[in-house]
Parts: structure tokens; C-alpha cells; sequence
């Protein structure tokens, strides 16, 4: 008996010998999907191109990519083959259900800021929005100063609420802001003439146009009221998780894999409808691509 | 749950400008308590007029009633609102549509106050039709015998008692309406619910928050309740159903 436990010792002293990777104990993240054999990757259903469902409600976009790649490297980590599953997730509940361990690895489109740093990490940066308006071209309007004393649509809930008020108080404008519960209704806003413009993330707006009944009529313009880093969201104070995530952008960035992810869901046609949403790699993320870089929003907004 | 507590964030600075995330919560409060109170007297009004209606002798005008009271029962609220504020104006000419759209002040406030204001007098008129019915129909006959008029059978001897009768189903009913007032969000309104939403969104302190709103409604609410009670206690006519305890 006391033989075999010392054997079973021994052998059990060779195999972690063999195996570096569990010389250091493991912690956080990494410890929970090694137990529990699961990573939970947080998913959207309609952020295009970054991550929504296809017609076969299965997640696909840019970052779900770049998540399979994260994925892939913390599998190679733990030498261990994890069953992945997909929790859809909204804005309201993106941060809660990832600080309270429901969800491992947010692929959607959040912007990294100083306050939800506060709560969670972000991988480096991936992706980077400009918030602008979209107005229909027939209305005429290029700038926000056109839009002083006219109904300007937002989404309740976002940035953009304060952007749009802080630019006010700024340059002395005075919209009569208009509010959608969610980015369809306030589209909806600008479709039925009920607003003039609508002040959102400019990819998110480039995909509501390409997926409106009349693209053409449509068009994005005016001042940039702010840069937003959109990355990879995770919980904080988790080092071994972080750098396995950043590394793994990294490497996409120096293998230039990033750019062709970026060109195939950017530039090229997508699913479900086939339709190309043209939109090209911000001066922002190009810098960002030459220097990777987890800064908040408010790095890029100094004024 | 690494979760990061903060429960000074409503007196701290909001994001881009002076005001405290406390003085978003308090203007989103009043925007509920009008929006809640303008409702539900329209809601009175109309629902005792066509509970009423439902229980005279006009067929013609109980079926309009029902039609009344089915239509805006059945159909979920948050439905309703989206109806008056994005289809309705469609219907309208394309001038007035417009103005409407883009002019008309506080579009929003008004469009929920008559939304939520119909939908709730549907719930009335249905609770004071059975306030109505549940009287001895010994009362309506002693009323016409004695040579009053049908509407003055109504106003001295009908109404008074039903009132009475309904005191409890119409306190929850005015406590809904504070409650259901948060729906008004959707379509823009200032509202607590909207307050919240964006507070949690710039300070990312979201159980604070949602933990805040929730007292404020509950709060609101239990109001409603301990007025109606008031009201209760008040009007009750000694030996009858309301004088119990």
C-alpha cells in the first residue's frame, strides 16, 4: 500500500516536473476554466461587424475571431481541450456578468474607460470608433453647429448622452435631443424626420445604414465629438488571463493576420445579408496597430 | 464577486459637467411623479365615465365601452407607447405630422401621460363596472322608484357606494401607475428608469444605482398606498362593507 502511494507520489512529482506550465500555481480566470473544463465567452447578438449572430444563430464577427485566437492560446496553456460556450450579453449587463464570474472573456463591443477600469480589464485595443452623427444627405446638414435648435437622436444609456450635452455647454449649441431605447429606435428617430441627425459610434452607424431600406439616402458627417477604444473585455487583477489575451493580439498584430481580419469584416462582404460596410481603418487603430496599447478613452480625448 | 462598491458615487461629479449623479436621480423622480399623477387623473376621469357607461341600460354604449376597455387591456403597455409615439403621427397630414414630430413641446411627457393614462382608465373602468354591479340591484330600482332620474341614481346612490367598494383594487392600481411610468423610457422620457440607465452606463456603478432607483420607486409607491388608505378611512360610511376592523 505504502509503496504504490509512494509510487503514485513519485509519478505525480514527474508529470508536473514535465509540464512548466503548473510550476506556478494557477489563479483567477485560468484556475476556473481549468476546473470547471468550460470558458464562457461573452457575445453580442447585433454589434456588426464586431460580434452578432449569424443566420444560424451562431456568434461571428471581427473580435469573436480574435476571441477564438485567445481561446486557442489559453487551450495550448492548460494542455487542456475546454468546451467553449456562448453567453449572449447586453450593455446593461456586459460588466456585472463578467466581475461575477458568469462570463470569462467579453467579445463585443465595449469601450475601454477610465470607469469601467475601475471594474474590469481590457485587452489591448483592437478596434477604435469615432462618435459622429448620421443625417439624410437631403437634409443638408455637414456640421453639428447646423443642428442648434433642432431634434438630434441618441441612444439612452450610452456615452453619447454626455458627449452630445457636454458639446453643447462647449460651443454654446442648444440641441432638443430625442431618445431611442436602443440604436434601431433611434434610427427609427432619424428615419421618421422625429430627428435630424443621430449622434453615435460611427461604425455602429455605418451598420445601421447598410442595413436601412435605403443606404443612399444616408450619410455620416461632421466633427469627431470623441475617440473610443473598443477592446476585449475581462476581470481585473488578473495578470496570467490578461497576457495570454494580450499576447495573442499581439501576435495577430505582428503576423499582420489583424489586418486581414480587419479587411475581410470591414471591407469585404458579410453575412447574413452580404452587404460590405466600407469602412476604413481609422488613423487611430493604425497607430494603435503599430503600438499596441490598453489606454482608456480618456487618453485619446485630452483636451 | 469582485465587485467595486461605492456608495459615495451619487454625490460625486458626473462625467462632462457640475451636476452630482444625486441630481440626475432627483430630476428623474419628478419626471416620474408627473408623468404618474397627470396620468392618473386621466385615467380617473375616463375610467369611472366608461365603467359607468358599461353598467346603464344603453346597450349601444356598454359594447362601446367593452370595446374601449378590451382594446387598451390587451395590449401590452410598452406596445401601446410605441404605437402613440411612433405610429400614430404617421397617420396625421404631413404638416401637422411633423410639427408633432420635431415642435410639439414635450412631445415625450405627453405622448406617455395620455398612453399610460388610457391603458390604466381601461383597468378602472373594469373595477368600477364590478364595483357598479356588485350593489343590490334593490338600490338602482329604489332609486328610479323613488322618482329620481337615471343620472341622479348614479351620482346620489350608485357611484357613492361603488367608490367605496373599489377604494382597494384602485390603490393598486394607483401604485401601478408610478410603477408602470418607468415603461415611458422607451420613448424618451426623462424619466427615473432613463436617470438610471445612463447613470450606470457614465459611473458604471450599476448596483448602487439600481439599488437606489429601487427604493425610490418602492418609496413612491407606498406614498400612493398610505394616501389611499387615508382616503379610505376618510370616506368609509359607518355599518357598511368599508367600516370593517
Amino acid at each position: 500500500m505504502i509503496y504504490r502511494f509512494r509510487l503514485s507520489l513519485f509519478l505525480l512529482a514527474g508529470l508536473l516536473a514535465t509540464t512548466p506550465a503548473f510550476a506556478q500555481e494557477l489563479s483567477g480566470t485560468l484556475k476556473k476554466v481549468k476546473e470547471s473544463g468550460t470558458i464562457v465567452m461573452g457575445i453580442r447578438e447585433s454589434s456588426y461587424p464586431l460580434s452578432y449572430l449569424d443566420d444560424k444563430q451562431q456568434p461571428i464577427g471581427y473580435h469573436i475571431e480574435i476571441c477564438n485566437k485567445i481561446v486557442e492560446a489559453v487551450k495550448r496553456e492548460l494542455e487542456a481541450n475546454l468546451k467553449v460556450q456562448h453567453q449572449p450579453v447586453t450593455s446593461q449587463n456586459r460588466i456585472p456578468l463578467v466581475t461575477n464570474g458568469t462570463v470569462d472573456i467579453e467579445c463585443g463591443s465595449t469601450t475601454n474607460n477610465e470607469a469601467r477600469q475601475k471594474q474590469v480589464a481590457f485587452a489591448v485595443t483592437t478596434f477604435v470608433t469615432n462618435v459622429r452623427m448620421v443625417v439624410k444627405k437631403a437634409s443638408g446638414i455637414t456640421s453639428l453647429s447646423q443642428l442648434d435648435g433642432k431634434p438630434v437622436a441618441t441612444t439612452s444609456g450610452t456615452t453619447s448622452v454626455q458627449l452630445m450635452r457636454a458639446h453643447e455647454k462647449g460651443k454654446n449649441v442648444n440641441f432638443k435631443e430625442v431618445y431611442g431605447k436602443d440604436h434601431a429606435d433611434s434610427f427609427l428617430l432619424l428615419e421618421t424626420d422625429r430627428a435630424v441627425a443621430f449622434v453615435m459610434d460611427d461604425n455602429l452607424l455605418a451598420g445601421l445604414v447598410t442595413s436601412s431600406k435605403n443606404p443612399q439616402e444616408y450619410a455620416i458627417v461632421g466633427e469627431v465629438l470623441n475617440i473610443e477604444p473598443i477592446a476585449i473585455m475581462m476581470r481585473k487583477d488578473d495578470p496570467a488571463f490578461k497576457k495570454i489575451a494580450d499576447d495573442t493580439i499581439r501576435g495577430l498584430i505582428k503576423s499582420g493576420e489583424i489586418e486581414k481580419l480587419y479587411n475581410k469584416w470591414f471591407l469585404s462582404p458579410i453575412p447574413p445579408k452580404n452587404v460590405n460596410m466600407n469602412f476604413a481603418m481609422s488613423e487611430t487603430l493604425k497607430g494603435l496597430i503599430k503600438n499596441p496599447s490598453d489606454a482608456p478613452a480618456e487618453f485619446y480625448n485630452k483636451k | 464577486m469582485k465587485y467595486h462598491w461605492n456608495w459615495g458615487i451619487f454625490f460625486e461629479q458626473i462625467k462632462y459637467g457640475d451636476e452630482t449623479y444625486l441630481s440626475w436621480l432627483i430630476s428623474g423622480l419628478g419626471w416620474t411623479v408627473a408623468v404618474s399623477l397627470a396620468s392618473w387623473v386621466i385615467a380617473l376621469l375616463l375610467g369611472f365615465a366608461i365603467g359607468t357607461v358599461r353598467t346603464t341600460p344603453r346597450t349601444w354604449l356598454v359594447r362601446l365601452g367593452n370595446a374601449y376597455v378590451e382594446l387598451f387591456r390587451n395590449i401590452p403597455l410598452l406596445v401601446q407607447m410605441f404605437l402613440w409615439f411612433f405610429v400614430v403621427p404617421e397617420f396625421l397630414p404631413r404638416n401637422l405630422s411633423l410639427w408633432v414630430k420635431q415642435e410639439m413641446p414635450a412631445k415625450e411627457f405627453v405622448t406617455a401621460t395620455v398612453c399610460l393614462g388610457l391603458f390604466t382608465s381601461a383597468r378602472i373602468a373594469e373595477q368600477v363596472r364590478a364595483g357598479i354591479q356588485s350593489l343590490p340591484r334593490g338600490q338602482r330600482m329604489a332609486g328610479l322608484a323613488m322618482g329620481l332620474t337615471l343620472p341622479q341614481t348614479y351620482r346620489y346612490i350608485l357611484l357613492p357606494m361603488a367608490f367605496r367598494i373599489i377604494i382597494p383594487p384602485l390603490t393598486s392600481e394607483f401604485m401601478n401607475v408610478f410603477k408602470n411610468s418607468s415603461v415611458a423610457f422607451a420613448i424618451g422620457v426623462l424619466e427615473l428608469t432613463f436617470q438610471a440607465r445612463q447613470m450606470q452606463e457614465d459611473s458604471e456603478q450599476g448596483i448602487e444605482t439600481y439599488l437606489a432607483v429601487t427604493v425610490l420607486y418602492f418609496v413612491c409607491a407606498f406614498i400612493a398606498n398610505r394616501m389611499m388608505a387615508f382616503i379610505e378611512k376618510r370616506s368609509r360610511v359607518p355599518g357598511y362593507i368599508a367600516a370593517a376592523k
